[in-house]
């Protein structure tokens, strides 16, 4: 079942002057829910300016945004409960953190929907447990808690809206190798246990070929494809001219497909590298043991 | 939204005013509302404006900048203008219980206007065609002697450098943390003054942050830099007077001649 969808989006910055720029044209496209979508694309691809269209922060030039089927612009003074549906955390989060306590700065977004401080609370509570937030953090400032920390608690600030779609926009970006899995990994772990839709705009292959279900790819401000993760990343050729690349694990089951080596050319993760070519290097070494 | 300001904006063209020295606009600009308040009456008046119509015209930008420029001053101007129309000396020529309007309130009224317009464009046409790096490096160059008393000249002008530069950073910075918190339904546009105020608290609070921690960061890129201070520092492009700026100077000087003319041959305006 669809539950945001855009037709004919198209958003340009700058009209009437020179300085005019389509950042996106023409993009429709259809987001199912419960999938976990990747959105890649170069820098200055338009993904950013399409991602705040989805949950009306700009609105578009021409074109719709539909969530569950129904205009989010059809009435614009009604636009605030489409962003607690379409939750959006925005590239560095943590700058945007301002109360006195983390706990009451994950209670901004809930307090704005309307919810008791007590109702508040609770889903603050539970949101900072999906993000691995400690219990003892939330009644520290927010600027007492180190950079990792920060971006957690930013993030639990919008998981605590309950988004029926939660963007994130680079959420690993300038973290630590082992901040980056772990982070990730409790995103897939709240995409599973709530069921509801995730978009992941990431720079790392790695960790959209780890994530997600489908990938939606921008190229030059339109939708270059929207399809499953394995189908997009066996076209490695096209996504290089659009300055992108595949999971370099790919590159290299790519490569051994190229040799004879018997493997699936869209294989995406380590792990799954590893199932298919160990029984194979055992068969051509029977005498070995390793 | 927040990209609107003008004032204070460097539009690069290649002009007359584009090329003339820093620190002689900077000058000319001082003398210029200088004459517009030193004007007694319309006729001297009407000279000054002339004379920074055509420094307008020399800086080839485009009239609607400057009309631009002039929008956030037009309450002001409507205010004083509202102010000085009823406090005319003279005959009314239309009277409403204590309020009376005379000739002598409607020409101060539109003598007032024009000085407060007029200034605004005057100092328009410098920040229009002076890049805030040469603004600074005259300022600093102008205010040098005062070094003498112990004054930290360089120190004030790398201040306003460093200020002007982060100008459109946090602008910037603004728009991201206003997105950040209308996504986690911060709500800034409806409500009541109260209302309005307390919505940017989410605003202010980063914004701060942010600006702080840029500070820190840029002291220590600075410092690890080596930068110590204004002390035997050279400047990459010197500031010269050209012959045509020699030129400029000729035609103030005859311009005030012909104001000062003016000024003593008609009556003064604003008669209290």
């Amino acid at each position: 079942m669809t539950v945001l969808e855009t037709r004919n989006l198209t958003y340009k910055y700058g009209i009437g002057t020179p300085f005019e720029k389509t950042a996106v044209e023409d993009v429709s496209i259809q987001i199912e829910r419960g999938e976990f979508l990747g959105v890649i694309g170069h820098t200055g691809s338009g993904k950013s300016t399409l991602i705040q269209m989805l949950n009306g922060l700009i609105r578009p030039t021409s074109g719709q945004v539909l969530l569950e089927g129904k205009d989010i612009w059809a009435e614009p003074k009604k636009i605030r409960d489409v962003r607690f549906k379409v939750g959006m955390v925005f590239q560095y989060p943590e700058y945007q953190l301002f109360e006195e306590t983390v706990l009451k700065d994950i209670m901004f977004g809930p307090k704005n929907m309307g919810l008791s401080d007590a109702q508040a609370q609770a889903r603050a509570e539970e949101a900072a447990a999906f993000t691995g937030l400690k219990a003892e953090l939330l009644e520290k400032s927010p600027f007492e808690l180190s950079g990792g920390e920060k971006r957690r608690a930013a993030i639990a600030g919008v998981i605590a809206m309950d988004p029926e779609v939660l963007v994130l926009d680079e959420p690993t970006a300038g973290l630590d190798p082992r901040g980056r899995d772990v982070l990730l990994t409790q995103i897939t772990q709240y995409h599973k246990k709530r069921g509801n839709t995730v978009l992941l705009v990431s720079h790392s292959m790695e960790d959209i070929g780890r994530t997600a279900d489908r990938l939606l790819v921008m190229n030059s401000s339109r939708c270059a494809y929207l399809a499953p993760t394995q189908e997009v990343f066996a076209q490695s050729g096209r996504l290089e001219e659009m300055g992108l690349r595949v999971p370099q694990i790919t590159k290299i089951v790519q490569a051994l497909e190229r040799l004879g080596c018997p493997v699936d050319p869209s294989t995406l993760t380590v792990d799954h590298a590893l199932k298919q070519l160990i029984p194979y290097f055992k068969q051509l070494n029977p005498g070995k043991e390793s | 939204m927040l990209s609107d300001i003008t004032l204070g904006q460097f539009f690069p063209a290649k002009s007359l005013m584009h090329k003339a020295d820093p620190r002689l606009k900077i000058c000319l600009t001082i003398f210029s509302i200088v004459l517009i308040f030193a004007a007694g009456n319309f006729f001297s008046l009407g000279w000054a404006v002339l004379y920074i119509a055509l420094a307008m015209a020399l800086s080839k930008i485009p009239l609607k900048m400057y009309l631009r420029a002039l929008k956030p001053i037009l309450f002001l101007v409507a205010f004083t203008a509202v102010l000085n129309i009823f406090y005319g000396t003279g005959d009314p020529l239309f009277q409403w219980g204590i309020l009376k309007i005379t000739k002598n309130g409607l020409l101060n009224c539109l003598f007032v206007s024009i000085r407060i317009i007029v200034l605004i464009l005057a100092s328009s046409v410098l920040t229009f065609t002076t890049s805030p790096t040469q603004l600074t490096d005259a300022i600093e160059r102008l205010l040098r002697p005062l070094s003498k008393l112990h004054v930290p000249v360089h120190d004030f002008a790398m201040m306003m450098t460093i200020a002007l530069r982060f100008v459109p950073l946090l602008m910037e910075e603004t728009d991201k943390i206003m997105s950040a918190q209308k996504a986690r339904g911060a709500d800034m546009e409806s409500g009541g003054l109260v209302q309005r105020v307390k919505a940017l608290i989410p605003v202010l609070i980063p914004l701060f942050v942010s600006a702080f921690r840029r500070a820190y960061d840029l002291a220590t890129a600075m410092e690890s830099r080596c930068y110590h201070g204004g002390e035997g520092r050279t400047k990459m492009k010197v500031l010269r007077f050209s012959s045509h700026d020699y030129c400029i100077i000729g035609s103030a000087l005859l311009a005030l001649a012909a104001f000062i003319t003016l000024n003593m041959v008609f009556p003064p305006a604003i008669v209290r």
